[in-house]
């Protein structure tokens, strides 16, 4: 057994080849398992786009939809509330007034009231710090977190706090406002999950 | 080369025997320069155990062990998960190839008697593997919940009635159930995914051991340590890595070629890897007209089936299992190979696979009277093989074994 | 060892599922799933007659409208008969005790069943309904002896008045040469909507379809199959010239 006489280039070239086809293989094997953790079919089906009636809510109100299991804030406004959102002692004491964080909402919800029609919010009610559901507080009135309160959400986890629009307040620990999901209002009927028919 | 070791491998060789362990195993392991290719098959199991693991880490992701949703959970996985039929073909089809891989492994080791003297221990280790590998194949077997999964276990438990006094109720305890049900079900998964994986890997890694302590056989025969140079390597030993490992790519290649060959173009392996009528979810009402063990428990079930008596026949099954641990002790031949064995071991051998091979076959035909009378004849043949061994390695005359590996 | 192997494997295919009435003659046929037309007719053909009783429960609806390149809005419209959204399981409404109270057995899923059947079965017990009095349906199978199932199709094949013929019994006249009987059914009982052969046409279609829903994936098994050995191929090469490479320090 010697290796004297060896071809060292040669050897070497069929080294790095063989790893380079044992680097592809492992590519190559790698895939189905990585691709298995992505949304399975029956993930998409109950992901699917949710439609809800919302001919009977009513100003002030707010229902919860399930979309992607996620619970799906839908509100009507009053006007006194919308009338509010572009208060300068409120927009003042906001993180993101303008909604600059394109992430956070469809280009259609873009605008002061963050909604397709200024009275309807569409919002997915997931606070942006660390994931817990907001409460929902709409009444102008003073409470043990907030004496000026005019109304919004509060998330009870950290305390993290976000007007009826879903924009969020400077100083609390969630970093951007509410996402708005896509949606689209046909009439009466509202569709989470599906902006484009 | 030691002396020159990057900073980093000297500080953790001071804490983990990294290099002393890669020498060990592999760059100073030093294996026969004569293995054929009938050596391929240990490296090969191994390759299908790490498939095995990794895809049925992936499975359980998606599988539901439960009577209600197993069926269609395999069939979320194969239709609703993305590439998950990949994931879930790649273990069927495993589970068929680690018992290909390991039969062809063990009539090497039969052929060139590696579990002779100083190798027993390997050679019971071994055993141990296969014993828990059927087990592991036989619960894997019943978790998609198919007519074969729940009529095959049906079978397979209710051998063990036929032990006196307590087989009644040790059925009942392995079921854990009047019949075979879910909560069958539940813990042969537990069993099939995390305990026997466990045994597995443990016995791996002891039948490494022995191997490595004693050095691997090889088709001669020939003892390599008796001849060393100057440094104390053996004369006709070659280092195991690279030349064992890196050398043997294109075999394990080929293997590849004929494993995934399977996977993407035969999945049902002609009904032998995934039975047809386990396609049908399983009715405690209804037994499919023809249940035979899968392919791999052929010839053990053959044997049962050719005793015409519940007990004797579970015995004899349990017996043609048992007496391979034994096999060490039954050699008496002074060679270790069939190359320098009589012609009376060489034919015993060939007639021995000849014989497994056919009852394997016949395992899986319905029953008939000339199916039987083979059966029994084969169960003769195997049983004979052992049986026999202590009387015809003695009597026969045996070649010389050279002292060096002999020149090509 | 290549060769080894390859014994190995053939020596142990094909193993024919032993089906129910495994001694009768079966007719053949080659299904091609990538027949897109005749896989939408199959659908057609399956939603109309056979949904009502059989689901195909592991199957969603949108995955059979994108495999078989019908558009979603049209398969919905045209296809689905129950209320059930485009990306649900492909379920029916009849229950499991209903079913076995109206057929004797329940009508059973058949997602799988050219998995568990075969093709040359399904396209033969297919077109073996015939006449029979004796059975409480009035029909009976060349088979599947004394089936629970009527004649769903019988508008458009007909009834035949006897067991029908494989069409390997398909005879000449020796001295003529003219065709006697091409095998399939010879006389009517009742006559249907289509010829034999435009029936036979549909079933082709059914199973083609039963053929495909067994294992929608088959053509990306066999497409990312030949990729793999294009890939071990190369390895291979490779890998042949490192042993050599390597052994020479041996030899």
């Amino acid at each position: 057994m010697t290796q004297d006489g060896v071809n060292k280039g040669r050897r070497r070239f069929l080294y790095i080849a063989t790893g380079a086809m044992g680097a592809v293989g492992a590519v190559g094997v790698a895939t189905p398992f990585v691709r298995s953790w992505f949304p399975s079919e029956k993930a998409k089906a109950i992901g699917a786009p949710v439609t809800v009636d919302i001919s009977r809510l009513e100003p002030g109100e707010m229902r919860i939809a399930e979309w992607r299991g996620k619970p799906i804030f839908i509100v009507r406004r009053t006007e006194e509330a919308i009338a509010n959102l572009k208060s300068d002692e409120l927009v003042d004491r906001l993180s993101d007034p303008n909604s600059e964080v394109v992430s956070q909402q469809p280009e259609y919800a873009q605008n002061p009231a963050r909604s397709r029609s200024e009275d309807l919010l569409v919002l997915e009610g997931v606070c942006t710090h660390l994931g817990c559901s907001p409460q929902f507080l709409p009444n102008v009135e003073p409470q043990s977190f907030d004496e000026n309160w005019m109304g919004g959400f509060f998330c009870p986890c950290h305390g993290s706090r976000f007007d009826l629009a879903g924009r969020v307040f400077r100083g609390v620990p969630a970093p951007t406002n509410l996402v708005v999901p896509p949606h689209m209002i046909e009439g009466s009927m509202l569709t989470i999950g599906e902006d484009t028919a | 080369m030691s002396t020159n070791k990057p900073a980093f491998m000297q500080w953790l060789d001071q804490r983990l025997p990294v290099t002393n362990a890669y020498e060990k195993h592999m760059s100073k392991y030093y294996a026969p320069v004569n293995l054929n290719f009938w050596y391929v098959f240990g490296l090969l199991a191994t390759l299908v155990f790490a498939n095995q693991i990794l895809t049925g880490i992936w499975l359980t992701m998606s599988f539901v062990p439960s009577a209600d949703e197993a069926f269609l959970s395999v069939e979320y996985i194969m239709r609703d998960v993305e590439m998950g039929w990949l994931i879930r073909y790649m273990h069927s089809t495993g589970a068929s190839f680690f018992f290909i891989v390991v039969y062809l492994h063990m009539f090497r080791g039969i052929m060139y008697g590696s579990y002779k003297k100083p190798r027993e221990l390997i050679w019971v280790f071994g055993m141990f593997i296969y014993l828990v590998l059927m087990a592991e194949g036989f619960m894997g077997y019943v978790l998609p919940w198919g007519q074969m999964s729940y009529w095959g276990a049906q079978v397979i438990i209710s051998l063990f009635g036929a032990i006196p006094v307590i087989g009644d109720g040790l059925t009942e305890w392995i079921r854990g159930d009047f019949l075979i049900s879910g909560i069958t079900l539940n813990r042969f998964f537990a069993l099939h995914v995390i305990a026997l994986p466990l045994v597995l890997a443990l016995l791996v890694v002891l039948h490494i051991l022995a191997l490595h302590e004693v050095g691997s056989n090889n088709p001669d025969g020939i003892d390599i340590k008796k001849h060393k140079d100057e440094q104390g390597k053996p004369l006709d030993g070659i280092p195991f890595h690279p030349y064992y490992t890196l050398g043997k790519l294109p075999m394990i290649i080929v293997f590849l070629f004929v494993f995934c060959g399977v996977i993407f173009f035969f999945p049902e392996g002609g009904g032998y890897f995934l039975e047809h009528a386990n396609f049908e979810p399983a009715n405690p009402l209804k037994t499919p007209e023809h249940i035979a063990p899968t392919w791999y428990y052929g010839a053990f079930y053959s044997i049962l089936r050719a005793v015409p008596d519940k007990l004797m026949g579970v015995i004899a099954m349990g017996a043609a299992i048992a007496i391979l641990f034994i096999l060490p002790w039954l050699d008496k031949s002074p060679v270790l190979s069939w190359r320098y064995k009589g012609w009376m071991s060489k034919t015993a051998i060939v007639v021995f696979a000849l014989a497994f091979i056919m009852l394997s076959y016949l395992g899986g035909q319905p029953v008939t009277d000339l199916n039987t009378w083979l059966a029994r004849i084969g169960s003769v043949i195997y049983f004979g093989f052992f049986l026999l061994m202590p009387i015809y390695t003695r009597m026969e005359s045996t070649k010389p074994v050279p002292e060096r590996v002999p020149a090509k | 060892m290549k060769k080894l192997f390859l014994s190995l494997i053939l020596s142990m295919s094909p193993l024919v599922a032993l089906a129910a009435g495994a001694a009768v003659e079966l007719d053949h046929i080659e299904t091609d799933i990538t027949d897109k037309a005749s896989l939408q007719r199959g659908v057609q053909t399956y939603m109309n007659y056979c949904m009502a009783c059989h689901s195909l429960e592991y199957a969603r609806y949108n995955r059979v409208a994108a495999d078989l390149d019908i558009p979603e809005e049209i398969f919905a419209e045209n296809l689905i008969f129950t209320d059930a959204a485009i990306g649900s399981l492909m379920q029916n409404s009849m229950s499991y005790d209903d079913g076995a109270a109206w057929f004797g057995a329940a009508p059973p899923d058949l997602t799988l069943v050219a998995r568990v059947r075969g093709e040359d079965w399904l396209y033969t017990y297919l077109r073996g309904f015939y006449q029979d009095d004796s059975r409480p349906l009035g029909v009976n199978n060349s088979v599947f002896a004394n089936v629970g199932m009527p004649h769903v199709l019988m508008e458009l094949q007909g009834l035949c008045a006897e067991a029908p013929h494989a069409v390997s019994d398909r005879r000449f006249d020796p001295l003529t040469g003219n065709l006697i009987t091409d095998g399939g059914c010879e006389n009517y009982a009742v006559e249907g909507s289509q010829t034999k052969a435009e029936y036979d046409e549909t079933i082709y279609d059914l199973v083609n379809f039963l053929d495909y829903m067994g294992e929608p994936y088959a053509k990306d098994r066999e497409r990312i199959g030949w990729m793999v050995f294009a890939f071990l191929a190369v390895f291979l090469v490779i890998g042949q010239l490192l042993y050599r490479e390597l052994w020479k320090d041996i030899h």
